[in-house]
Parts: C-alpha cells; structure tokens; sequence
C-alpha cells in the first residue's frame, strides 16, 4: 500500500519537475508515443499468448437450469446452450457484471433462536458491484469525452455526453459527474481493500498501485479543469499535433499537465503485464463464453491422451471362472466347460 | 493459435479502438491553432491575459450572481480600474465578434457555456 | 463422531487470521486436518510417476531429488495445454467476492482457503517463472519460488477444495477454482503425492470395474440380494439383467449404490422402476462404476476410467447410456466424456426413450441420459403409476449436488420428480440451493473417515440451511442425487441436524411406485414400517395417484 503510493507520488513528481525543467520531448512525445504502442502491442501479445492454449474441454458454469426436456424451463442467458445464449451470458457479464450481481454475504451464527442452535445467514451484497460497475462506466465516460482533444470539430455524439455528464449543470466550468463518481467509486475499491480484513490480507501491491495510480488520474484531472486551471485550446493544439505524428512544442502548458499525462502513460505501460488485462481477459474465460451443450456437440481435444485402458477382454481373462460360475454371459468359456 | 477466428477479430478491435486517438483525429480537420482575433482597439481586458484566459468563466459566473442577485454592478480590476459588472456593455463592447472570438474556442474545447440562454449573441444582433 | 465438539464449539473454534501476512505462513499437518497418503504400492499399479512412502505429518515427504524442476516443467506443461489455467493465472483482481463463497473458508476461517488465495498459492509460482514483473519485482510483485513447504502448502489446500466450483459462479471473471484444484493435484501427483482414499478406489476400478473392487460374481450376488430386498417389499422380484448384449440401454450408476447403506434403496428404486417400465436394458460388472475418482486425480487418468462406458456399450451394442444418481459423475458424462472418449460408438443412436418417444435432444452426441431426465420425461407423460402418500410421513427437502449443479444444469428435473413423488417438499433458502448449493463438504474424494473433523466444517453452510428448514418447517428428510452425497450427507445431518435422513431420488420413487401385480405395501424401501398403513383399513392405494 506504502510503496503503491510512494510509487504514483514519485511518478507525479518526476513528470512535475520534468515539466518545469523543459523535459518536453521525453514527457511530451518520446513518452506517450511508447506508453501507447507498449499498451497495444502488450495487450495483443498477452492475447496471442492466451490464444497458444487449447481450450480443451467444454467447461461452462452453469448458472441456471440447462436446456433438456420440453416442459422445463431453461436458463437461457444464465445457461446458454447455443450462440445466441453466450452472447446474451458475454453481454451482461461485460455490460452488468452479471456474476458479480449475485454477490452475497455470509454471517455465521453460532446459536440462532429459530434455529435452535447455529445458522448460517446470506445477504444480498450489492455494494461491491454496484461501485465496480459506477467505476467502469465513469471511466469509460471519461475516456470517451477526452476525445474532444483528439478530433476537430468534436462530434456531436461527444458532445451529448459532455451535455449528459454535465446535465447538474453545476459552476462554470461545468461540473461532470462522472469525474467525480469515478474518485468516489475509487475511493470505495480502496476503501474495502483498507478496511475489510479479508481484502487487506489478501491485497498485493499489485492491487493497490493500480487504483491508486487511477486516484492520481482522476484527481489532476480534475485539478486540470477546475483549480490549477489548463489552457485547453493550447492542449488541444499539442495534442493533435501528437495524434498527427508532428509534435509542436508545448511550451507554456502547465507541469500539472504533464504530471496528468505521464500518470496516464504509466497507467498505459503497467497494463499489459498486470491484472488489468481482465479488460480483455473476461472474453477469453472458458468458463463463461462456452455453451453448456457438451452432451450434444462434441468438443475435439488437441492433446487429447491416448486411449489406454483396461479392456473387457483382460477383465475376462482376470475373472472368467468366476464369471462362469456366477452365470455371467462370457466372450470365450473357460478351459473344460 | 486455437480459436484463431474469434481471437483475431478479438485482436483487430483492440487494435482499432484504442489507436483511435491517433486516427479519429484524420476524419476531421486538423488543428493547429485557435486562431481567435482579439479587439483591436483595447489592448488589456479587464485582468490580466493569462488570467481571463483561463477563468473567465468563473469570472463570468461571479458576474452573473453579483449583479442578479446582490445587485451589485461595480467591479473592481486587480489594477484598480473600476468596470461595470454587465457582460452585454462591458465585455460585448470590446469582444463583439461572437464566430471571431468566443466560438472558436469554445467549438474547437466542445464548450457551450449558457451565457446565451439569457443574452443574445451578439453575432445575430449583426445579421 | 463421539470426539467431535458440539456445532456450536466448532463455529466458535474458527481462528482469526494470522498476523504474518500469507507468504510467510506455512499450514501445519496434524492428524485430523489431512487425508492420508497413498500406498506406494498402489502408485506403482497404476503407473504413477515417483512412487514413494511418505507421511504427511512428517518434515520429509521423500520427494524425489530433482522435484522442483519435475514441478517447474509440469507447471509450464499444463499451462500450454489449458487456456483456462493461464487465464485464471492473469486477471484475477483480487475482489474478494469468492471469499465466502467457499464452505471450506466458512467452516474454517482459514484464510487460504479463500478461493481467491487458494489460487494465489499457485498464482504467486506463476509470476516467478511465468511473467516479467515476477522475475524483475519478485516479492513486491507477488511472486515467490518454489520450497519443499510451498509444496506441502499446495497439498494442504488442494485437498481442503472439494471442486464444486461455487466461487466460479460468483466471480466476475469466472475464474474457476476447481480447475485451479485439479491442475494443482496433477502437479502433486508427478512427485508421487497422492491420497490413499483416491487412489485406491482409482486403482480398483482401473481392474475391477469400480471403486470398491467388487468382483464380477460379488457384485452379481448383492444386486441379486437387492433384488430379493425388493420382492420382500413389493412382492415383486424385479429382473436383474447384467451384460446382456443388444439391449437396448446400458444402465450405470456409482457403486456406491450397491454397497452402501442408503444409496442401496436408490439403488433399488431403479431396480424396480426399470422392471415397471419392462425396460430392455442391462448392468454391467465391467463397468460398474459411474463415478470417476480418476477425475480427482489428473485428466488423463480421468479419460482412463470413464472409457470403459463407451467400450462396453461398444461389446454390448446397446442403443444408448443412461446414467444414475451421482455428482462428479455427471460432471465427467457431462463435460468430459464426449472429448475424451468420443465420439460414442456407432452402434449407438441419439437417446430416444421407448416409453414417451420423447428424443434426448440435449444428450444427442454423448448418447448418456440422465436418470431424472428420464424418469422427469416418464411423469410428465404420465407413464408411472404413483402413490406419493406412501411418503407423506416425510417432509423433504432436495439438496443439489455442485457438479450436476454448476457444470450442467440439472436443477428442475430432478424437483420435478420429487414433488411427483413426495406431497411434502420444502426448499432450503435460496442462496444455498440451485446453481448457488453448497457442497457436502466432503466432494472430490475428500470422503475419508480421517479428515470428519474438517468435512463437518466445510459442511457448515449446507448443515445450517439443512438445520434451518428443520426447526422451522419439521423437514425430517433429505432427498439428493449423489451417491458421494448418500455417502456423506448422513453424517453431516447428524452432526448439524439430527433427525434428518439422507436418501436419493429414486429411493423416493421406487417407494411411491404402484406395480402391476404388488402386494400390498407395509413397508417403504428400507423395510421399515409404513406409518398409519396397519391401522388403516385395507385399500387399493392411490387412485388418483
């Protein structure tokens, strides 16, 4: 957790006094350039890798009732049986988080009235899901309207969620909410690993950097808009000048800018190698994207060992006379019969 | 590669969209400065450039609740110059090109401010 | 069960997390809390890599000299022939959500056997030799090497994980900690680390045909016995067909239900269903086992053991497979049997069942049809004559067994047989039922007598929603369908709710059953005394059946 921290603060501040030491090149091209293709390039990577294994079995959880006689009912998106149901399972688990919706929490009782002696009650438990859900959303909300930097004019499907975030109609600039949901909903998947015993026992740095690194993102940002004020229309101009491979100097854009931009770049690196690649990962879970039809279509296995077994005939051989004598019907009789 | 179909379409998406940032930019035009004209006559808005430039907005907004609502239309410049709080006589007298001036930054930042709900823009006074 | 303390002790027993942080602890093996090893011997029938004696109690396990690159390759080997293993390796995020999820953690407090830990254990191996930030970071990535303790970890907790894959269905990613289990067990059993309660049933069935190593003419004679058992109830002596060629369906059920008191009745209630129905189908003494701890040991012995199904259907040249009552049975027939050993053999046909016609769509390649389909499909088509009032001295409830649950969906078929069959059926609560039941306790050949202490406390969360249903709506009996549940829901009432009984499905229905031509039933299956039935006056039973 220290260290996690210790870590994004010392990004912040390298990209901070590397901007007020005129380090424009590294931060503002050689670094984001990199971060970008590191990013892409790791992603698909990380995917072929994946890819150069076998699925070998059919091994869907089947979270409701499969698909089997007429008069029953069957799960069809929980527990898909063709294409159709695992696109409707891949999209809710993608766009709702559908299994992270049937969270529960347990509590233990050790002597229950009604029960006479212990019981074991669960709880619906949202909270998780539902910040999960608020985080993904915001940030993609975000991510979205930074495209105002990178197209002129900015379209108007942009600007609708610019008016649709901004609909409180809050100061000037204009609050967005999803900014601020997305510390708030940070700040709970930080909370929980701090707080909850279980999450802090099992929390890496590997967790921690990563939120902590988003808190950093989210909150120049929001710095950026509303306190140490940028001067957008020049960051529009260095920025498109990146997108379009001729980067102009960026002089007079502030050290926070930079700090914002080098947060994002780290964030861009580290993705690849971490368990941030869920993103593209939940498309590749056996578990999820596979139909549960593996008594009707049969799934051919690469590796798939070679029979050996012990045969009938060496069964019979082991136990014909008893066989025999117990009237069991017999390949080949024993010796003298 | 097993699967190789799914994994490839799977691999082209990630590719595409998140190089978008670097292609999206080429549907459109490219932008390589605001290209705002300044009034001619005045030299130095009410605060400094640097200043107005980056929060005239919340400049614009005191404006607006000093005057609506504690009816108070005097204000004072860091220099000591004393304006009328009014956006419609002071700041439009200087800045009366709407399209050569407000819009080109705030189309090009996708800002729409609601100065314009209640004033009048002043390019369609012109028209 | 005497030295067991009281349920309430053992909830209260549960310890509070260590202080050291999970690396640095290391489980200790006290009798009671592991399975016990298996018998060089037994190793060395079936081939098993680095057969050896061993003591799991003890600091030395007698690996073999170069164990950790046996384990480095074998590691790297599964991760090239399961997608699913590199995956769940890679984007786990560390929620928590599976944390209670695991009765195994619920029972224990253990904080390992989170399931999200329990794939650490392998999760923080993998990083060392299998990513960058491991190699470079090391511990601050969560990586750490391979030690002779890290491997007595990884078998501590590989065996306190009963594969039911609960923690699965709740993950957003679906990371499945049954095959994280599996793998893991395959990797301990290349150094010759086995348990004895798997492998010798593993070893018996390889050259008897099941687990317990019944031999042909035995197995004959105590299906015969059941048999008599059955005519001594009904009056009926229903056929006992084994090995018959060209019948038509080639029936096979855990063996467990030929041996064991309660799934013998179960067993039973087939015999005499299958009689009613005049039903052209045979046993088999070759393969007289449908459960498959070859799958609690490693894929390929997994493939080994079930092939004897298809073969013998192959000898018999039987139309289609109907299977009986059991869990990770069905997970094998399920989602295993079709790719290891199939396609089925061509003398076998899509599954259509000769009473209803009804055609086994879901069934069409593996040709293996499940016993409460079947039975489900004859309700419906109102092919069976049933009394369900000769069970109205029982309230029960039905306990899904995980894999039947969670790797195939079989979640109303067998109700519905259930409340044809039983005026009085309840269900336990909701978040301990359907795709979200609790296991047993003691799944994935973790049913040994050594380790009652522990299956008690991994049985917590189903003996509590068992208990629940007991005090508040009098449920005195428990239907299931799993002959390791028959094995192990008994003891497990016991403890949690005394007075419940444990039975399967077809217990149920051979007791409700009405055959042409019976006597007057008395008794139910167990031959105990039908309650109310000698007071009553003599009657036909059940008209409106």
């Amino acid at each position: 957790m220290l260290s996690s921290l210790l870590l994004v603060l010392l990004i912040g501040a390298a990209a901070w006094a590397g901007a007020q030491a005129g380090f424009y090149l590294l931060l503002g091209a050689v670094l984001p350039y990199s971060a970008v293709l590191v990013f892409i390039a790791g992603l698909v990577r990380r995917m072929i890798y994946w890819a150069g294994s076998p699925v070998p079995f059919t091994i869907p959880v089947t979270g409701g009732q499969e698909e089997s006689l007429g008069f029953i009912r069957q799960a069809k998106t929980d527990c898909p049986s063709g294409a159709s149901g695992v696109w409707a399972r891949m999209f809710f688990e993608v766009a709702f988080f559908r299994s992270l919706f049937r969270n529960t929490s347990a509590e233990i009782q050790e002597d229950c009235l009604l029960t006479k002696g212990p019981r074991s009650i669960y709880s619906s438990s949202k909270w998780l899901w539902a910040f999960a859900l608020l985080f993904h959303y915001s940030i993609l909300l975000v991510f979205l309207r930074h495209f105002r930097f990178f197209m002129e004019p900015t379209p108007s499907c942009i600007r609708f969620l610019e008016s649709l975030d901004g609909i409180m109609e809050l100061g000037s600039p204009r609050f967005f909410l999803s900014a601020g949901l997305m510390l708030a909903a940070l700040f709970f998947l930080l909370g929980r690993r701090f707080f909850n015993e279980r999450l802090r026992y099992i929390s890496l740095p590997g967790d921690y950097f990563p939120l902590l690194l988003l808190i950093g993102i989210a909150g120049t940002g929001i710095c950026l808009r509303y306190f140490d004020k940028a001067d957008t229309t020049a960051i529009k101009v260095f920025i498109m000048s990146l997108t379009h491979f001729a980067p102009v100097s960026p002089q007079g854009l502030s050290p926070l800018f930079f700090t914002h931009l080098a947060l994002v770049c780290a964030l861009l690196l580290y993705f690849p190698f971490s368990k941030l690649t869920h993103m593209v990962g939940i498309f590749f879970s056996p578990t999820r994207n596979a139909p549960n039809n593996s008594r009707r279509v049969r799934r051919v296995n690469p590796w798939n060992p070679p029979d050996q077994y012990f045969t009938y005939a060496e069964y019979e051989d082991l136990y014909r006379e008893a066989m025999a004598e117990a009237g069991l019907p017999l390949e080949k009789q024993p010796d003298g019969t | 590669m097993y699967n190789a179909r799914p994994v490839l379409a799977g691999i082209a998406i990630v590719a595409v969209l998140f190089s978008a940032p670097f292609w999206v930019g080429r549907l459109g035009r490219d932008y390589k400065d605001a290209g705002i004209v300044p009034p001619k006559d005045e030299k130095n808005c009410i605060e400094d450039t640097e200043l107005m430039r980056s929060r005239h907005m919340q400049l614009l907004n005191e404006w607006r609740d000093e005057a609506l609502r504690g009816e108070n239309r005097s204000y004072t410049a860091a220099d000591g110059r004393i304006w009328t709080v009014s956006l419609q006589n002071t700041c439009l007298s200087c800045h009366a090109n709407y399209r050569e001036f407000c819009e080109r930054c705030h189309e090009a930042s996708s800002v729409y401010p609601y100065c314009w709900t209640c004033h009048v823009i002043p390019v369609e006074i012109k028209k | 069960m005497a030295k067991l303390p009281p349920p309430q002790t053992l909830i209260a027993d549960r310890p509070s997390f260590p202080d050291q942080p999970w690396f640095d602890t290391r489980p200790s093996f006290a009798p009671g809390n592991f399975c016990y090893p298996a018998k060089k011997e037994t190793m060395e029938t079936l081939h098993m890599p680095n057969p050896h004696e061993w003591d799991p109690a003890a600091d030395d396990w007698g690996l073999p000299d170069d164990w950790e690159r046996i384990l480095c390759d074998a590691f790297a080997e599964r991760l090239e022939k399961h997608r699913s293993l590199k995956l769940f390796m890679d984007i786990c995020v560390r929620c928590g959500a599976c944390a209670d999820k695991c009765h195994f953690f619920l029972g224990t407090n253990d904080p390992k056997n989170m399931p999200v830990l329990r794939a650490e254990l392998l999760r923080s191996l993998y990083r060392r030799s299998h990513s960058l930030s491991g190699r470079v970071l090391g511990k601050a990535a969560g990586a750490r090497s391979w030690d002779k303790g890290v491997v007595k970890e990884l078998f501590y907790y590989a065996y306190q994980c009963t594969e039911c894959r609960r923690c699965s269905l709740f993950c957003p990613y679906g990371v499945d900690t049954a095959e994280i289990t599996m793998i893991v067990r395959e990797l301990l059993h290349e150094v010759g680390l086995g348990t004895h309660w798997i492998m010798d049933p593993v070893k018996n069935c390889s050259f008897t045909g099941n687990h317990l190593g019944i031999q042909p003419h035995s197995f004959v004679e105590i299906v015969e016995m059941l048999a008599d058992d059955c005519e001594t109830v009904t009056g009926i002596r229903p056929k006992t067909p084994f090995n018959k060629k060209n019948a038509e369906i080639l029936f096979i059920t855990p063996s467990g239900d030929v041996f064991a008191d309660p799934g013998i009745y179960t067993f039973m209630g087939y015999l005499l269903l299958f009689h009613e129905l005049d039903l052209d189908y045979t046993l088999s003494t070759y393969a007289s086992e449908g459960g498959n701890f070859g799958s609690f040991v490693s894929f390929d012995m997994a493939k080994k053991l079930n092939a004897k199904m298809y073969a013998e259907a192959k000898r018999l040249n039987v139309k289609w497979l109907l299977g009986g009552e059991c869990g990770h049975m069905w997970r094998v027939v399920n989602q295993y049997m079709g790719t290891y050993n199939g396609p089925a053999p061509a003398n076998t046909t899509p599954p259509i069942s000769p009473l209803t016609g009804t055609v086994f769509k879901n069934a069409a390649s593996t040709r293996m049809v499940h016993i409460a389909e079947f039975t489900a499909d004859l309700i419906h088509n109102d092919k069976l004559n049933l009394d369900p009032s000769r069970n109205d001295h029982l309230i029960s409830t039905f306990h899904d067994s995980c894999n039947p649950a969670r790797s195939m969906g079989l979640l109303d078929e067998p109700r519905y047989v259930l409340r044809a069959v039983c005026n009085n059926f309840v269900e336990m609560p909701e978040n301990t039922i359907r795709e979200r039941t609790f296991c047993c306790g003691a799944g994935s050949g973790l049913n040994t007598e050594e380790i009652m202490e522990l299956r008690m406390r991994a049985g917590m969360p189903r003996g509590n929603a068992l208990r629940y249903v007991q005090q508040k709506f009098g449920v005195n009996h428990l239907a299931c369908i799993c002959a390791l549940d028959r094995a192990t829901l008994p003891p497990l009432a016991d403890y949690w709710a005394p007075g419940v009984t444990v039975s399967g499905l077809h217990e149920l229905v051979g007791n409700a059953l009405i055959m042409k031509g019976e006597g007057r039933r008395t008794m139910d299956l167990r031959q105990e005394d039908l309650p109310g039935v000698d007071d009553a006056e003599p009657e036909e039973p059940g008209e409106d059946g």
